[in-house]
């Protein structure tokens, strides 16, 4: 089980002179929720239709359990593609049943995976109702259905969050926990980052088609400057301007927000706030994902 | 409800992937009302037209001729000489002469003739029937020619037999098939089916193909299934659902035929015609329902459907103009001969001339030869279009950029 990790290893695709992906690298292991964000067009769901075998890729390999992955071992996934689309004129048991049977499951078994999975997601009631008779909500609820009902080895989500109402957004990610839970590499793509932060083992940042960094958010934390945020009422305006290392971001009030250049020491900075009376506050603040992500994204313009 | 992590089996042959695609089809049309209603209607319209040759043309007799007394005599020449013009005289005992001219009042029987069997003298309620007065001619040209005869000491019957066997000797340069009149209605009935029949569920193919790609449902199925065997499933499928209508309606149809007596042929040839018409439709649906869904691959929109496959459907449509305006007048004409062995044309005209018959035997299997080696050559390039189009969503995908890109 610890084997049973999906490694997406350096895949490229080109349309005409377009590149979409440059040896695009990263892996989602058993039990890990993995979180894949970037700018639209970054490569995300590109990514996502190569390991699903929708499209083909240039360059690269894409493995399950340590072996590439085929045909067969395909149908062990669980997809969300990022354009929802069911049979709008089926109805709903019987589409999630059809595409349980097409991931290799026999009809019996499929619809008590159905039966369970309806209810879960809070669909059960509208098992006899075609698609497209449903609410926008309800339809993105039998989509995930679908993604689950086979009882996948691997889950492979484009924007699952997106378009849900906070109470589907808390059973998604309860179900995705779950899932994980069970040794179930999962990986999804989102914008939401506050949702993604709290939600993801590790975090994958994407832009033109490359991985940037990935890690658990503390991992991408490391790497970027220090922030402090320093409370000290009496202090005058410019009272940190002349320190070494030391880059006034702003000030929020009495408080001020620091960043430190590598090496920069913050016990002078403690002295020097000190020296102009009391400190009420002294904190490095952690930077949130999408400071992050924002940065990621800065450099790309630099 | 932490499940223990074992790994479901997955194993999904070519053949259960194309039987799922296949019997989730025929699962939705059979339920559809579009294809019951179609067939229900076809059904009707089929045993209608049975109902109305059997009315126009009958078996019964043209007319009913009461005689009486004396005239009974003449009852049997009066059919004799009916049937050389072509018409069928029903002769009815009556009793007497006024029971006779109350049966003309009340239409039982359109004429009575009467008189001493010698010169003809006939009643009839207003006016007689223009072939019956013909047929009554002759009767009385004949009774006047045979009263000359014994005037003239010849014996009737002699000089009837000797007339009736006189013919004209023809001497044909070629053989000529003797086509029969119903097997030509039965041509045309056939070549109707089928071109309905490939236009309705080739449609349905390219329909269905554009229906996934516009719900995007085929994003999901793809990531369980390959292109082609989605392809043939669905091809498989609505060509089951064809198939089944075609059987029914061309069962019902020989069936109502022999049963109200319409279908003077014998059962083999109409079994014969059916079953060419199955082989046919099968021939045919598979050849023109592959490329309808590569062409509807190629397009993201239902109304950019009829757009697309137009190519392809000119065929069926001008093998089928060209079958029915030709054929039932000219079934034999050689230029329709030709077009019935090419393969593209073959599906419409050959089970027309094969049910008017007298098609040689080389024809026939040269004609479905062509087809069946044509067909794999069609699912390779079809295969390859539909799998590089179908995911490709948006404007309408060329067909160049479709064979080329992998």
């Amino acid at each position: 089980m610890e084997n049973l990790r999906l490694e997406i290893d350096a895949i490229s695709k080109r349309y005409g002179d377009v590149v979409a992906l440059k040896e695009m690298t990263f892996d989602v292991r058993a039990g890990e929720l993995f979180g894949f964000v970037g700018s639209n067009g970054a490569g995300k769901t590109t990514t996502m239709r190569i390991a699903l075998g929708v499209l083909s890729s240039d360059a690269g390999e894409v493995r399950w359990a340590g072996e590439p992955i085929t045909v067969e071992t395909r149908r062990h996934i669980g997809y969300m593609p990022e354009e929802r689309g069911l049979y709008p004129k089926m109805k709903v048991a019987e589409q999630l049943t059809y595409l349980a049977r097409l991931h290799g499951m026999g009809t019996a078994g499929a619809k008590r995976s159905v039966a369970e999975w309806t209810e879960r997601l809070g669909v059960a009631s509208r098992r006899e109702d075609e698609v497209q008779k449903l609410s926008l909500g309800n339809q993105q609820r039998v989509q995930l259905a679908a993604a689950l009902v086979h009882n996948p080895r691997i889950l492979v989500l484009d924007e699952p969050f997106s378009g849900l109402d906070p109470v589907a957004v808390d059973v998604m990610s309860q179900v995705l926990r779950e899932k994980a839970d069970e040794g179930v590499p999962v990986v999804f793509s989102s914008h939401q980052l506050d949702l993604v932060e709290r939600l993801c083992d590790r975090v994958g940042i994407v832009r033109n088609g490359q991985m940037v960094t990935s890690g658990t958010v503390d991992d991408l934390r490391s790497g970027a400057a220090v922030r402090l945020i320093v409370h000290a009422p009496d202090a005058p305006r410019g009272w940190a301007d002349r320190l070494p290392g030391v880059k006034v971001l702003g000030h929020d009030g009495e408080k001020t927000e620091l960043e430190l250049e590598p090496g920069a020491d913050d016990q002078l900075v403690l002295k020097a706030a000190l020296d102009t009376g009391p400190v009420r506050e002294f904190a490095h603040s952690l930077p949130s994902l999408t400071e992050l992500f924002r940065n990621v994204v800065t450099e790309e313009a630099a | 409800m932490s499940k223990p992590a074992t790994t479901p089996s997955v194993r999904l042959s070519s053949a259960s992937a194309i039987g799922l695609v296949a019997s989730r089809e025929i699962n939705t049309r059979l339920r559809s009302k579009a294809y019951l209603i179609s067939t229900v209607v076809m059904l009707f319209l089929i045993v209608a037209a049975t109902l109305v040759i059997k009315l126009l043309s009958g078996d019964s007799a043209d007319s009913t001729v009461g005689v009486t007394g004396p005239t009974t005599q003449l009852s049997a020449p009066l059919q004799a000489s009916a049937k050389a013009i072509g018409q069928t005289v029903e002769t009815t005992d009556v009793a007497s002469e006024a029971d006779g001219r109350a049966k003309v009042a009340d239409g039982s029987i359109d004429a009575l003739l009467i008189g001493d069997g010698k010169n003809l003298q006939v009643v009839v309620k207003k006016d007689l029937d223009g072939k019956l007065e013909n047929s009554l001619n002759v009767l009385a040209q004949q009774l006047a020619l045979n009263q000359q005869i014994v005037g003239l000491g010849g014996d009737p019957a002699q000089v009837e037999a000797a007339v009736a066997g006189a013919r004209v000797d023809i001497q044909p340069m070629e053989k000529p098939f003797d086509y029969n009149g119903q097997q030509l209605v039965l041509g045309i009935i056939a070549g109707i089916l089928i071109y309905m029949s490939l236009l309705i569920n080739g449609q349905m193919v390219a329909q269905g193909v554009v229906e996934e790609k516009t719900s995007r449902v085929v994003e999901l199925l793809l990531s369980t299934i390959r292109p082609w065997q989605l392809m043939t499933g669905k091809v498989l499928g609505i060509g089951t659902i064809g198939l089944i209508q075609m059987v029914l309606i061309g069962g019902v149809g020989v069936a109502s035929g022999l049963a109200t007596g319409v279908l003077t042929i014998s059962l083999s040839a109409a079994l014969g015609t059916v079953i060419w018409l199955i082989v046919w439709f099968l021939l045919g649906f598979l050849m023109y329902s592959i490329v309808f869904a590569a062409l509807g691959a190629l397009v993201s929109r239902q109304e950019d459907v009829g757009g697309a496959i137009t190519p392809a459907l000119m065929f069926v449509i001008a093998g089928y103009v060209v079958g029915v305006s030709v054929l039932p007048t000219d079934p034999g004409n050689s230029f329709v001969e030709v077009l019935s062995i090419i393969p593209v044309f073959a599906p419409t005209l050959m089970p027309m001339r094969l049910a008017m018959g007298g098609v040689p035997v080389w024809e026939a299997v040269l004609s479905v030869a062509l087809v069946a080696a044509l067909i794999p050559i069609l699912i390779w390039f079809a295969g390859r279009i539909y799998g590089n189009a179908v995911m490709r969503t948006g404007a309408k995908v060329k067909l160049r950029d479709a064979l080329k890109s992998a």
